[in-house]
């Protein structure tokens, strides 16, 4: 009986996209303790305030470009000199340089979960905190209990429901006739679903911009951080999703989605052939009923805090662009697949014991190709869009580079610049290679 | 709640590391798990391929500073030279010159020049150098002449090689501490 009251209040809700205002509540007290065990560690640690968050990793880094770095080395040099030329001082440069990637280089990092300048009262992200007071280890012991005891089988409870809705709905969905109703009902279906999955997840989403709403025929594109960015952007609206053929439950679940919408499910086989998936997607998004395609161009799961290289298929099929920024909030719980370090299982079960997962959605206006423009620059335009929305750095490193090597061309680039700076200037241009 | 203690015991001869080099207990946990993610097959030391692995070291065109097998010690030792210069830490007259003081910090650079370490810069190594950081991008010539004016502009006594007092010298101007410091955030 006590389930069925709880499930009511749950389903019904989110049937109608309302809230009871639980979460609200639920985050506004978690806010406050939390500011108050930071001040508390301030206190005891004695140290200044550091800023909330650490994008950019743990040592402080400069801003300038190489040229400026090294000119201003040269500039303290005893001997006047001619425009270029090689100073035994640039070389400290380089070494500052390399030892700053051996601490902590821009690649290895965003695929780590980002630090937190204070603790946030999870055993996990305790790095460098000490025991600080007996007040601080009660709220922490306290909150083990209610985040494992109470809220982790809610949350389970409401995950499964989710789930298990979705397949069952869709099913059923799948039998009636092609019609308009149909698509509504299955729009219904799917929203609820994952709103009902968002409330397992004690997701607190905010979207901005809402007008900006990719419309159906369009392509919609985002930053990847976990299988959740799937629940979050479902939560307003339906997508069609893009994706390869699983196996077990995930594979269930795929079948039941596509009896009553189409979404684009490739096999590993096909995936392989790039001509044969752009004309998939672009049949998909040809057709205007269709809802528009969501797509992560990153390939692979990065932790927030950067964008890194758009693969470029997506932007190759000509349609309009919808890009969508998500950022996590990182107080509340971290959101980032370390796929590396933790299987689905283990992933969800963290999630479903952080606090929360807060997160901003951006609507980004609707981009399409320029003329002349090829899908490499167009790319990289969309996810500078997406990065300066979303407070990320923008990075032109390819997510690839989690499992690969760094390519030659890259270092001759280097290279090249160094050395226009030492003979590019004393020397004619004839003498250059 | 624990403190980070325990982590720091699993390092061996942390106290040692943290009085010779300065870092504080945070720093080293820090570096220690930084080593070990840099070892990927966890030989338990670091090799020029490890370092390799790192991607924007690969374009890093001086890549001497890791060429041998390091062990945790050696490589906090090496990071060490750039901690900032601490300026409230007492200066004890009768205590070896700490390890991020300015004439260490150049005396770093100063051996990556020195290849063969006779407390001198010949022409060959300041070629080798060159050569690596420029590789294919500038020919023989240019780089024995850029080698060769280098020479002239630091060499005082005119042996052909730069000494260290000579390259301290030359360096008199730059702010090292500055320049070839590394601040950890937290």
């Amino acid at each position: 009986m006590w389930i069925s009251v709880v499930l009511a209040l749950t389903v019904l809700p989110a049937m109608f996209g309302l809230s009871l205002g639980f979460t609200d509540l639920y985050i506004k007290v978690l806010v406050k303790t939390l500011e108050w065990a930071a001040l508390r560690i301030q206190r005891a640690q004695k140290v200044p305030a550091v800023p909330c968050h650490l994008p950019n990793g743990i040592i402080q880094k400069g801003d300038s470009s190489m040229e400026e770095e090294i000119v201003e080395l040269r500039r303290m040099h005893p001997h006047p000199l001619t425009g270029g030329n090689f100073t035994l001082c640039d070389t400290f440069y380089f070494c500052k340089k390399g030892i700053e990637s051996i601490v902590e280089d821009q690649v290895t990092q965003r695929f780590t979960s980002e630090e937190l300048a204070s603790w946030n009262l999870l055993t996990r992200t305790n790095n460098n905190f000490h025991y600080i007071s007996m007040r601080v280890t009660i709220i922490w012991g306290l909150g083990v209990f209610i985040r494992y005891c109470i809220l982790l089988p809610l949350r389970i409870i409401l995950a499964a429901t989710g789930l298990s809705w979705l397949v069952i709905g869709t099913t059923l969905v799948g039998i009636l006739p092609n019609s308009n109703v149909k698509d509504r009902i299955s729009d219904l279906l799917h929203i609820t679903c994952y709103r009902i999955c968002a409330r397992g997840l004690s997701a607190k989403i905010h979207y901005h911009n809402k007008e900006n709403h990719p419309k159906k025929g369009g392509i919609c594109v985002a930053n990847h951080t976990s299988p959740i960015d799937i629940v979050i952007l479902a939560n307003d609206g339906c997508y069609a999703m893009v994706g390869q053929v699983h196996g077990g439950l995930m594979g269930l679940i795929q079948r039941s989605m596509v009896r009553s919408c189409p979404h684009v499910w490739f096999e590993r086989s096909e995936m392989k052939d790039r001509h044969a998936v752009a004309k998939r997607l672009r049949d998909h998004v040809a057709d205007k009923t269709k809802q528009p395609i969501l797509i992560f161009p990153e390939g692979t799961c990065i932790n927030n805090t950067s964008v890194m290289m758009f693969k470029k298929g997506s932007f190759e099929i000509g349609k309009t662009i919808h890009p969508v920024a998500i950022k996590y909030d990182p107080q509340f719980g971290d959101a980032f697949w370390n796929s590396a370090k933790y299987s689905m299982v283990a992933y969800l079960l963290r999630m479903m014991t952080s606090w929360a997962i807060v997160c901003n959605v951006w609507y980004l206006p609707p981009m399409s190709q320029q003329d002349g423009e090829d899908a490499v620059n167009f790319a990289n335009r969309v996810k500078s869009a997406i990065a300066h929305q979303g407070g990320l750095v923008d990075l032109s490193w390819d997510g690839g580079l989690k499992r690969g090597k760094v390519k030659e061309s890259y270092k001759e680039a280097q290279q090249k610049m160094y050395s226009s700076m030492i003979v590019g200037i004393s020397l004619k241009p004839s003498d250059m290679m | 709640m624990g403190s980070t203690n325990s982590t720091l015991s699993k390092i061996p001869n942390a106290g040692d590391l943290m009085q010779e080099t300065g870092f504080s207990p945070a720093h080293i946990v820090r570096l220690y798990d930084r080593y070990k993610a840099l070892d990927k097959d966890k030989k338990g030391h670091l090799c020029p391929q490890d370092f390799g692995a790192i991607k924007e070291l690969a374009m890093n065109p001086i890549k001497q500073v890791c060429q041998e097998v390091l062990d945790f010690p050696s490589f906090v030792r090496i990071l060490a030279h750039f901690r900032p210069v601490d300026k409230n830490r007492p200066k004890d007259p009768n205590s070896p010159e700490h390890i991020n003081s300015r004439s260490n910090k150049l005396k770093f650079i100063f051996q990556l020049y020195d290849q063969d370490k006779d407390g001198k810069i010949s022409r060959q190594e300041l070629l080798q150098v060159l050569r690596t950081m420029l590789e294919k991008q500038v020919t023989e010539e240019q780089l024995e002449s850029i080698a060769d004016r280098t020479i002239q502009e630091a060499d005082l006594d005119r042996d052909d090689a730069i000494s260290f007092d000579e390259f301290r010298k030359s360096m008199e101007k730059v702010n090292i501490e500055h320049k070839m410091s590394i601040r950890f955030l937290r």
